[in-house]
């Protein structure tokens, strides 16, 4: 649909559309990048991964919500987003047994929202692009919100970051050193809703989770402390959306997935040389 | 007065007084008073499942109680080895990094640490791939860089042989003579602490019995705890000559009634 419409314009009009366009998109997966690389090691040092998919799944939600009030919709998935992190987050905290309620909640967060977005007139047609993100779609406005949003989990991390690697090792351990635990958990609660949703738009609801895990795992075979391996994984999370970008271009593919097919060869790239290195 | 063993109360780096910690509905810790002193070495023995790391948890204000009360000296710096310590293998960490979490030590002093815990070689290594012995000195050499005045063990001898434990508590004493820190520990081997130890409280859910270790060896409710029995005349003259004579080694253990469950949890 994209390219078509652009080769029906004049040459010059082209380039400088491309340019634009494609500028934006590369923009918006490296700022996001720069989130979900230290997020998503989070996510993985945690077994958060589940975690990730419900509250990316309930965006749809907060999507069709957003619509039907005509309200914008990173602020409705926002709300949503964080709506279901929190009661991920107090159920965990309370002992449930979490494998059993993540995997209710996340896919009764995605068929309710399903369900709602098709009460929502013209909502219905644009269905793919929030389940699978529409990057070469990505206004200056969605810019500023990807950019914003990984501003904003960026800074709450490196705050945090000291406290959160403790907490994440062990809370006891957290604790004794006049840490509190659950503070840290709801930061990163926090930030991985605000993730959520920026994401939406660029790889869609049902890939931010792989997204977030992806790059990360790539980056832990090659990695000997946290922070390498948090900067990998931004570097890969980056490559990955250039390479999908890119594919999508060329052959017309869905932006998102070609994004998480680019990660998933660099993981798998990336499991190969560190069998070799170790021999 | 305060109600504790020994009567020293608040003077304590840390004081629990009658605390009871109940958890998932079950009664774990019943009627706990202890305190620890500055520079005294501690070492609270029981069986498995005696509540020895609830204690330890419930004193660091991890575990909440029940009743009763946990006071902590203000100020008071703690440094903490915990029972039980699985690194994540997708978390990825040197022992280096992990000496500065969460506050950042100069390489200087993190070399320093692992020099004084007997392992100046594994800065660089990862975490997950240190030996059992390795792993406990590292944790230790964690807890001492925070300068503590309290160190709280739990088991920090796990994964070494019988040597390795031997020159374990020879390094806590060797450390509470230079800096003298006050050690908190739980051990299941009342003899292998034996010289390290200024007190013993053996713990079943509530105190049993507390004193030196000699004068703890010797109780029957230690005995009975540990399934010893009474090693005939000699245990028990023993016994009594501990009571008759090393009055002054310590407050010795509670009452000695002929059953296990009705001790008076304060000094007679
Ligand atoms: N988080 C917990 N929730 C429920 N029960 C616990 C918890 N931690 C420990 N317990 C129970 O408390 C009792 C004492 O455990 P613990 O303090 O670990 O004993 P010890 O360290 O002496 O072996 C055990 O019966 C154990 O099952
Ligand atoms: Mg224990």
């Amino acid at each position: 649909m994209r390219i078509t419409t652009i080769t029906t314009t004049g040459m010059t009009m082209i380039t400088t559309l491309l340019d634009d366009f494609l500028i934006r998109a590369a923009l918006a997966g490296v700022g996001l990048s720069l989130a979900t690389g230290p997020l998503g090691s989070f996510v993985v040092w945690r077994r958060m991964a589940y975690f990730g998919d419900a509250t990316a799944h309930a965006a749809i939600l907060g999507v069709a919500l957003a619509l039907a009030f005509d309200l914008p919709v990173t602020f409705g998935t926002l709300v949503v987003a964080l709506a279901m992190a929190v009661t991920v987050a107090t159920l965990a905290a309370r002992g449930w047994a979490m494998d059993t309620t993540l995997g209710v909640l996340a896919h009764s967060a995605l068929a309710f929202g399903l369900v709602a977005v098709s009460f929502v007139p013209g909502a219905r047609t644009d269905l793919s692009a929030w389940l699978f993100g529409d990057i070469l779609a990505v206004s200056r406005a969605d810019l500023a919100y990807v950019w914003g949003g990984a501003a904003v989990v960026l800074a709450l991390l490196a705050w945090r970051w000291q406290a959160l690697l403790t907490t994440t090792l062990n809370e006891d351990l957290a604790h004794a050193s006049g840490l509190d635990p659950a503070r840290e958990r709801l930061i990163l609660t926090v930030a991985l809703a605000v993730v959520v949703a920026v994401a939406i738009k660029v790889v869609g609801a049902l890939l931010i989770a792989a997204l977030l895990i992806i790059p990360a795992a790539a980056a832990r075979g090659l990695s000997r402390t946290p922070e390498r391996m948090a900067v990998l994984a931004t570097l890969l999370g980056a490559g990955a959306a250039l390479a999908g970008l890119q594919l999508s271009l060329w052959q017309d593919t869905p932006a998102g997935p070609s994004i998480i097919a680019a990660a998933a060869i660099l993981f798998a790239l990336s499991a190969m040389f560190g069998r070799v290195r170790r021999g | 007065m305060s109600g504790l063993p020994g009567g020293r109360g608040m003077s304590g780096l840390i004081t629990a007084e009658h605390l009871s910690v109940r958890l998932e509905g079950q009664a774990i810790l019943t009627d706990v008073s202890l305190s620890v002193q500055p520079g005294e070495i501690v070492t609270i023995l029981g069986p498995n499942g005696s509540g020895k790391s609830t204690l330890l948890r419930s004193l660091l204000g991890i575990v909440p109680a029940a009743s009763g009360r946990v006071t902590r000296r203000a100020g008071l710096v703690i440094g903490y080895v915990p029972q039980r310590l699985a690194i994540d293998r997708t978390l990825p960490m040197t022992v280096r990094r992990f000496l500065s979490l969460p506050r950042r030590v100069a390489d200087r002093d993190a070399a320093a640490a692992l020099a004084r815990v007997g392992v100046p070689e594994v800065a660089g290594r990862q975490m997950a791939d240190l030996s059992g012995g390795q792993f406990q000195r590292v944790l230790l050499a964690r807890a001492l860089l925070a300068r503590p005045q309290l160190l709280i063990l739990d088991e920090p001898t796990q994964g070494l042989d019988q040597p390795g434990e031997a020159a374990f508590y020879r390094l806590i004493e060797d450390v509470r003579r230079e800096t003298g820190v006050a050690v908190l520990m739980v051990s299941h081997d009342l003899h292998v602490v034996m010289a390290a130890s200024d007190r013993v409280i053996c713990l079943n859910g509530h105190i049993c019995c507390e004193g030196t270790p000699r004068v703890v060896s010797s109780a029957p409710e230690y005995r009975a705890l540990f399934g010893l029995g009474t090693q005939g005349a000699l245990a028990l003259y023993q016994h009594v000559h501990d009571h008759s004579h090393d009055a002054g080694e310590g407050h010795a253990h509670h009452h000695h009634h002929d059953h296990g469950h009705d001790h008076d949890h304060h000094p007679a």
